[in-house]
């Protein structure tokens, strides 16, 4: 074939570079559930409105973003909901409402994360334990470990300073429109994830997702891009904690599931499992597209207890629609 | 491919198996039959009117240059693809395949390239696979077994037997598997893609002897490759398409090779390799090895200069590509002294080669030199981004410079951000590869098979290359099996055999020579 044919089928234009793959198609999957819900409920549309809604969704975002490093290195992490409760608990406990250890504890939090990410990225390249099963282990570890530390009740109260990023915006005038900061928090997480993707280091961690012997031969250490795309998601699963104890305060439900919810937007930003594609953008659109579907389950009154079969449903589908998608 | 017309007229035929005109004399009818058959991949037309007729008993070899559009009229034979316009008939009745599977129970069969066998299964499980005679509700494994044997008796396969694991056997035993896994489905007709690609010269008769065998027994076979030897040996009729046009339909013996090959290329083959520059002298000692060993290599001596393009011959499996893997960190040497520039290194891993300067093109672009989903210029700047980060972005502005240095379309280059590779041909995939390295600028440059399964024109662009690379004081370190290439660009010749090197022998030596080391007749 000539040199011509080849480009001319290969040029992406700067939508497909923007999101990539099939997102186009969560992008208004996305639309159209915020424009039935608006139908349904007017009120959903007014500024107010939207902002709670994007408070609501701001961790989820946050930890889609932590779980797109991984999945698009190839891997999984299954470990960030048991981590999110975890943090949330060990900072209850320790700080119990004591306004002086807001930061000391903050800083544990950071810590502890950090390691968890180490250790499951270490035990899955160093060890060649599958991530499946490397993160499948961390998740259990952690909730027995903390159902052991608490007796099963998680005990204590997060200060009010740990609460305001979760909780409050600007400006803070109760009952008025304000910006939460968790949007803002979000909105951070995202850029600055876009940004590292474009550094050396997010173009080589996606290209080791799409064939690691080839950027093993190239002078990459791929051990450790993966270990650091864990350390990433374990970072902002630890952010994400933050945002949630805020806004929801401490209970023994917390962090449960968000592991699955995580994967479920990244996956729903059409992010190929096993890596070497997708954007960060994508996986914010999955995020987004993932909460205004269970806020319509909400306005249509159905129980919040279908949320974990549609999400079963959306997941294989999501999989299913980009398998089928690259065979054609 | 030039390569073999030189070895065309050089080397005796193994065996003359055309057809004897008189004994396999076409018969009016052909089995199946193509018209004007043509196939668009978005938008673009990559094959146009394609007449083609397969008779019983004859072999017809399909040649062209990568990209002609023989995989792709392959695949439309084999149901894979459907094709826009024109018919296929199979006895005279217009068929229509809609999947592969349809293909096979027509008695239409093909040989991929990539072979679809279960390396940890026998032979036996692999020729019936998901189709095993069952004795209550279980496989018989005696009758499948059976079976097998009286097929590979059939076809005179007396090495191979049917509870051989299939991973244990040789890449030519694999490939033989594979044809006889499509004759167990009674195939009429067999296309072969390349089925000589994988095989090491001494295994080529294996296969050769299988074609005949399916030849006599009335099957129709299309046969796809690359050497004209090959060809010659083999086809009874030969077509040529060239970027996807149908140029030329003969019986093998009207075609001269000198004609087969312009047809192919649309040029003629005169200097093909660039000369040696007369005055240039071989500088300083880059790379040397002394005494270098691992499991797979031991007692490796070597040295190559500034300037200097030393070729390590040697039949596949002799130790060649382990040796550039030892230099380069993948598998290090375990044993003896390694030196760049005069200074002793450690390379135990590909990013401290890549530190020293070192450069490997490996073996195979596709599994270990690129990440196909990735784009042109993501996979150009690879090294750089894994080693290099700081000077990624600054030294990547050389890409495009390098990739048109290499003779890639400029239209190619503009889409350089947002091609993915694995929509080039192979030619131009090879040459991103080179351009992840040049944009190191190597003091060492290792070339594992730099120009196997690529076109004439990208294996020009890659011997240019080696010229210009020894001009600027670069070493060249060349891995090659095709023999006229070793002969004509090296100034030295290094044969290994059995992981150890067996002999060196000048730049322009003959080729018989570097054959005799290599197998050890010398």
């Amino acid at each position: 074939m000539t040199l011509t044919a080849e480009t001319s089928r290969t040029a992406r234009p700067w939508r497909e570079r923007l999101l990539s793959g099939g997102s186009w198609t969560v992008l208004a999957l996305l639309v159209l559930i915020l424009a039935v819900i608006v139908v349904i409920n007017p009120s959903f549309a007014e500024p107010m409105s939207l902002m709670a809604f994007a408070k609501k969704t701001a961790p989820l975002v946050v930890l889609a973003v932590g779980q797109y490093f991984v999945i698009v290195s190839g891997e999984f992490d299954l470990s960030v909901g048991s981590l999110v409760g975890a943090q949330v608990v060990i900072a209850a406990r320790l700080m119990d409402g004591d306004e002086a250890l807001t930061w000391p504890v903050l800083g544990l939090m950071l810590v502890f994360g950090l390691l968890v990410g180490l250790v499951n990225g270490l035990v899955t390249t160093l060890l060649r334990v599958p991530s499946f099963i490397t993160t499948l282990g961390m998740m259990l570890v952690l909730f027995g470990a903390i159902r052991l530390w608490t007796g099963g009740a998680p005990t204590g109260a997060l200060s009010e300073s740990f609460r305001v990023l979760g909780r409050k915006g600007f400006p803070d005038v109760p009952g008025q429109f304000q910006v939460p900061y968790a949007l803002l928090v979000a909105l951070v997480v995202v850029g600055l994830a876009v940004v590292l993707m474009r550094r050396p280091f997010g173009r080589s961690l996606v290209a080791a997702g799409d064939n690691a012997v080839a950027v093993a031969y190239s002078g990459a250490s791929v051990w450790w891009l993966r270990t650091r795309a864990f350390l990433l998601s374990s970072f902002l699963a630890t952010v994400a904690a933050v945002l949630i104890g805020g806004f929801a305060g401490v209970t023994a439900q917390v962090g449960q599931g968000l592991e699955f919810m995580a994967i479920t937007a990244v996956v729903l930003g059409g992010v190929a499992l096993g890596g070497g594609r997708g954007t960060v953008i994508a996986a914010m659109v999955g995020a987004l597209t993932l909460e205004a579907l269970f806020t319509l389950f909400n306005q249509l009154a159905l129980p919040s207890t279908v949320r974990p079969a549609v999400q079963g449903v959306i997941l294989i589908a999501a999989v299913a629609y980009a398998a089928r998608r690259r065979r054609t | 491919m030039h390569l073999l017309l030189d070895n065309y007229q050089k080397i005796p035929r193994l065996v003359d198996m055309r057809a004897d005109d008189d004994a396999h004399a076409p018969s009016p009818d052909p089995v199946l039959r193509l018209r004007g058959v043509g196939k668009d991949f978005f938008g673009t037309s990559v094959l146009r009117e394609i007449d083609l007729d397969l008779y019983p008993g004859q072999v017809h070899a399909l040649v062209g240059e990568n990209g002609a559009g023989k995989s792709t009229l392959m695949k439309v034979i084999a149901g894979v693809h459907r094709p826009e316009t024109g018919t296929v008939e199979l006895d005279g009745a217009p068929v229509s395949f809609p999947t592969p599977l349809d293909a096979q129970h027509a008695g239409v069969a093909t040989v991929f390239q990539e072979f679809n066998l279960l390396p940890d299964r026998s032979v036996a499980e692999n020729v019936y696979l998901g189709r095993e005679p069952l004795r209550r509700g279980t496989v018989d494994r005696r009758r499948l077994h059976a079976d097998t044997t009286r097929l590979l008796d059939d076809l005179g396969l007396t090495g191979i037997t049917p509870w051989t694991r299939v991973g244990s056997l040789s890449v030519a035993q694999q490939q033989v598997v594979e044809i006889v896994k499509a004759v167990s489905y009674d195939a009429r007709i067999i296309s072969m893609d390349e089925p000589t690609a994988a095989l090491a010269d001494q295994e080529v008769a294996l296969l050769y002897e299988l074609v005949r065998r399916l030849r006599d027994r009335g099957v129709a076979i299309l046969y796809v490759s690359h050497r004209l030897q090959e060809i010659y040996d083999l086809a009874d009729t030969i077509t040529v398409l060239k970027d996807g046009n149908h140029m030329l339909t003969a019986p093998a013996g009207e075609v001269s090779p000198d004609r087969l090959v312009s047809t192919m290329v649309g040029r003629d083959f005169a200097g093909f390799f660039p000369d040696r520059p007369a005055d240039l002298v071989p500088g300083e000692v880059r790379l040397a090895l002394a005494g270098s060993g691992n499991t797979m290599v031991d007692g490796i001596d070597l040295e190559v200069r500034a300037g200097e393009i030393v070729a390590l011959a040697g039949l596949q499996g002799s130790g060649r590509t382990e040796i550039a893997h030892g230099v380069f960190g993948i598998a290090p040497f375990t044993r003896g002294r390694m030196t760049v520039d005069g200074q002793p290194v450690q390379v135990r891993t590909p990013r401290q080669g890549v530190r020293h300067r070192l450069a490997l093109v490996t073996e195979d672009r596709k599994s270990e030199g690129l990440a196909l989903g990735q784009t042109v210029l993501a996979n150009a700047r690879l090294v750089l981004d894994a080693v290099l980060p700081r000077a990624s972005d600054r030294r990547a502005r050389a890409v495009p410079g390098v990739l048109t240095s290499l003779d890639v379309a400029a239209s190619t280059v503009a889409a350089a951000r947002d091609a993915e590779v694995q929509y080039l041909s192979g030619g131009n995939q090879q040459k991103v590869v080179l351009a992840k390295w040049l944009v190191t600028e190597p003091r060492v440059i290792v070339l594992d098979e730099p120009t196997r399964g690529i076109d004439v024109g990208a294996k020009r662009a890659v011997y240019d290359l080696m010229r210009t690379l020894t001009a600027d004081g670069a070493a060249v370190l060349l891995i090659s099996s095709e023999l006229p290439e070793v002969v004509a660009m090296a100034d030295r010749i290094l044969v290994v055999r059995d992981g150890r090197i067996a002999g060196e022998l000048p730049g322009g030596s003959d080729e018989t020579a570097v054959m005799a080391l290599a197998t050890g007749a010398a």
